[in-house]
C-alpha cells in the first residue's frame, strides 16, 4: 500500500468516523468536537486531491470561525440528560424510518448511475501548470466577477436585515465617548488643592 | 545511502521524522532561553533580579521548571470532563508545532514548501482557540469557562484583521508561498527593499493583532489574574499546564518568525554586501521577541469592551481599507511597482 492511499483511507475513516460520533454522541459539546474532527479529515481529503487552496480555506472557515461559534452557543446550553435521552426514545422511531428512506433512495440512485456516452471529452480540463489558487483566482474574479459580486450583494443584504432586527437602541443607557475621553486632558479633568494638616477641604 | 533515503518508502518516512527533529528540538531548547529571556526582560524593566538562581545568572532556571512541571501531581477537578480536560493542553501544543513546518529559516530550509503555507500558518493559529476553549469548559469550573469564552470572541476577532494585513502582501507578492514572499523583498537596497516601507502603516497593526491573537498582555484577558485568577488555566496543573505555556509561548515565536518573514525579508541581510543565511532569520525573530516582552512589561491591561471595539471598528476597517488601497497601488504599478513585485517574487 502506498503512503498517498494509506493516508486517504486514514482520513476516509476519520471523516466517517467524526460525522457518526457528530450524531451519536449524548453531550452537545462531543458532537461539535467530533464534526470539527470531520472537517479537519475532510480537509486532508482535499490535500490529498490536490486542491490545497479548497482545504485551506475549510480549515479557516469552518473550522476556524464557523465550528467556533457553533461550539460557543452550544457551551452557553443548559442541557438535561435525563430529559434528552427521553426524547431520543420518543423521536427514534420517526428517525429510523427517515434513515431508511434515505438508505434506499441513495441505494437506489447510485444503483441506477452511469456515465452517459463520451464523458471523458466533456470533463473539465486540469488546469496544467497553473496553481489552483491562481486559476480559482481566474474564475472568481476575472470570468464569474459579476455573479460573485451579485453573491457578495445577497449576504450584505441578509447581513444588514440581521443587524436591523435585532438592533434595540436603548436611550436610558450612558454610553462611552472614545473621542471625547481621548481628548480629555488632565487640566480639565482635575484640580490640584493644596490642603493644609488637619483641616481637609 | 542517498538511494535509500530518496526511493524507498521507509527512507522518505525516515527521512521526514529525521527534519522534523531538526526543526524541533532546536525551537524546543531555543524556547526555554527564550522564556527565561522573557522573565529576565520583564524583571529588569521593573528593576527585578529575574531569575538567577539556576545555573550561571539562572540560565538553567527553564530547565528547572521543566523537571519540576513534569513531577508534580496531576490534579483533575471532579467535575472536569477527563477526555476533553486533557485533550485541550495536548491541542494546544500540537497545533503550535506543527505550524512551522512550512516556516523557512534560510532559502529552501523549510519542511514543506507547499503553495498555500501562509493559509496554512493562518488555518493553524485560527485553530489554536480550540485548546482554550476546550480547556475552559472541561475544567467545569466558572473563572476557566469565562476566560475561555472571552478568548474564543478575543482570537476570532483579531484573525480577521491578522488575515486581511496578510491579503495586503500576498497581493504585492503574488505568491502565498514563504519562499516567494521573501524572495519578492530582495534588491539592491538591503533594509529598504523590505515589505516593512510599503506596508508600513499595516505593520503595526499586525503587531498588535499578533498580540491579541497570542493572548499576551496588553490583550491577556483570557487569563487576566485580577479578574479571573488564571483564566482557562485555572484547573490545570503538572504537564497539562506546561504544554499550555510551551504551546503559548511557541505561537508567540512563530508570531516573530512571521513578522521577520512578512515585513523585515526573512533570511535576507539588511546591507547590501553581507551574506544571507539563517542568522539574520535568528537576529530578527530575536529582536520581535524581545518587543513582545518589552509590550508585556510596560503596558496596563486593556478593558475587554475597549479590545473588542478595537478589534472591530478600528483594525477591521484600516486593514480592509489597505487591501482595497494597495490593490489599487499594485495594479496601476505606483512608484515604479513598490507593491507590486511580482516579477520577482511569484
Amino acid at each position: 500500500m502506498t503512503v498517498a492511499a494509506f493516508t486517504f483511507y486514514a482520513f476516509a475513516v476519520t471523516t466517517l468516523l467524526g460525522g457518526l460520533m457528530t450524531v451519536m454522541s449524548r453531550n452537545p459539546v462531543h458532537s461539535v468536537l467530533w464534526l470539527i474532527l470531520a472537517f479537519i479529515s475532510s480537509a486532508g481529503l482535499f490535500v490529498l486531491l490536490g486542491a490545497e487552496f479548497v482545504a485551506m480555506l475549510l480549515m479557516i472557515v469552518y473550522v476556524g470561525a464557523v465550528a467556533v461559534l457553533f461550539l460557543f452557543v452550544v457551551m452557553m446550553l443548559d442541557i438535561d440528560f435525563a430529559e434528552l435521552k427521553a426524547e431520543m426514545a420518543r423521536y427514534m422511531p420517526l428517525a429510523l424510518l427517515i434513515g431508511v428512506v434515505i438508505l434506499m433512495q441513495l441505494g437506489m440512485a447510485f444503483g441506477a448511475w452511469d456515465y452517459s456516452e463520451g464523458v471523458a471529452e466533456r470533463l473539465a480540463a486540469p488546469a496544467g501548470e497553473v496553481q489552483n489558487t491562481a486559476a480559482l483566482g481566474q474564475l472568481i474574479y476575472d470570468k464569474y466577477i459579476m455573479l460573485f459580486q451579485l453573491a457578495g450583494l445577497i449576504l450584505l443584504v441578509a447581513m444588514i436585515g440581521a443587524i436591523v432586527l435585532t438592533l434595540r437602541h436603548r436611550t436610558n443607557i450612558k454610553r462611552q465617548d472614545i473621542l471625547a475621553q481621548m481628548y480629555r486632558d488632565p487640566a480639565k479633568a482635575m484640580e490640584l488643592k493644596d490642603v493644609k494638616p488637619g483641616q481637609g477641604l | 545511502m542517498v538511494e535509500f533515503f530518496t526511493t524507498t518508502n521507509l527512507g522518505i518516512v525516515l527521512l521526514i521524522l529525521g527534519q522534523c527533529l531538526l526543526v524541533l528540538v532546536p525551537l524546543l531548547v531555543a524556547l526555554a532561553f527564550l522564556m527565561y529571556a522573557d522573565r529576565k526582560i520583564w524583571a529588569a524593566v521593573q528593576m527585578r533580579r529575574g531569575p538567577n538562581v539556576v545555573g550561571v545568572f539562572g540560565l538553567l532556571q527553564s530547565f528547572a521548571d521543566f523537571l519540576k512541571y513534569i513531577v508534580k501531581e496531576v490534579v483533575v477537578p471532579a467535575g472536569a470532563d477527563k477526555a476533553v480536560f486533557f485533550l485541550a493542553p495536548m491541542i494546544s501544543f500540537v497545533l503550535a508545532v506543527i505550524a512551522w513546518a512550512v516556516i523557512p529559516f534560510d532559502d529552501g530550509w523549510v519542511l514543506s514548501d507547499i503553495n498555500v503555507a501562509i493559509l496554512y500558518v493562518f488555518a493553524i493559529s485560527s485553530l489554536e482557540v480550540y485548546g482554550v476553549i476546550m480547556g475552559g469548559w472541561a475544567s467545569n469550573s466558572k473563572y476557566p469557562f469565562l476566560g475561555s469564552l472571552r478568548s474564543a470572541a478575543q482570537m476570532i476577532s483579531y484573525e480577521v484583521s491578522i488575515g486581511l494585513i496578510i491579503i495586503g502582501v500576498i497581493i504585492s507578492t503574488g505568491s502565498m508561498n514563504f519562499g516567494d514572499i521573501v524572495r519578492a523583498q530582495e534588491g539592491s537596497w538591503g533594509i529598504f527593499n523590505w515589505y516593512w516601507l510599503p506596508h508600513f502603516p499595516m505593520l503595526f497593526l499586525f503587531f498588535i493583532s499578533a498580540l491579541a491573537e497570542t493572548n499576551r498582555p496588553p490583550f491577556d484577558l483570557p487569563e487576566a489574574e485580577s479578574e479571573l485568577v488564571a483564566g482557562y488555566q485555572v484547573e490545570y496543573s503538572s504537564t497539562p499546564f506546561l504544554l499550555f505555556m510551551i504551546g503559548e509561548l511557541m505561537a508567540v515565536v512563530l508570531m516573530c518568525a512571521l513578522v521577520s518573514l512578512l515585513f523585515f525579508g526573512g533570511w535576507l541581510s539588511p546591507i547590501p554586501g553581507l551574506p544571507d543565511g539563517i542568522w539574520w532569520m535568528v537576529i530578527k525573530m530575536s529582536f520581535f521577541f524581545f518587543i513582545f516582552s518589552m509590550v508585556k512589561a510596560i503596558t496596563p491591561r486593556y478593558r475587554y469592551d475597549q479590545l473588542m471595539r478595537l478589534g472591530w471598528k478600528v483594525f477591521l476597517p484600516m486593514s480592509l481599507g489597505w487591501v482595497v488601497i494597495v490593490s489599487f497601488l499594485a495594479k496601476y504599478e505606483a512608484l515604479g511597482g513598490l507593491w507590486a513585485r511580482w516579477t520577482i517574487g511569484g
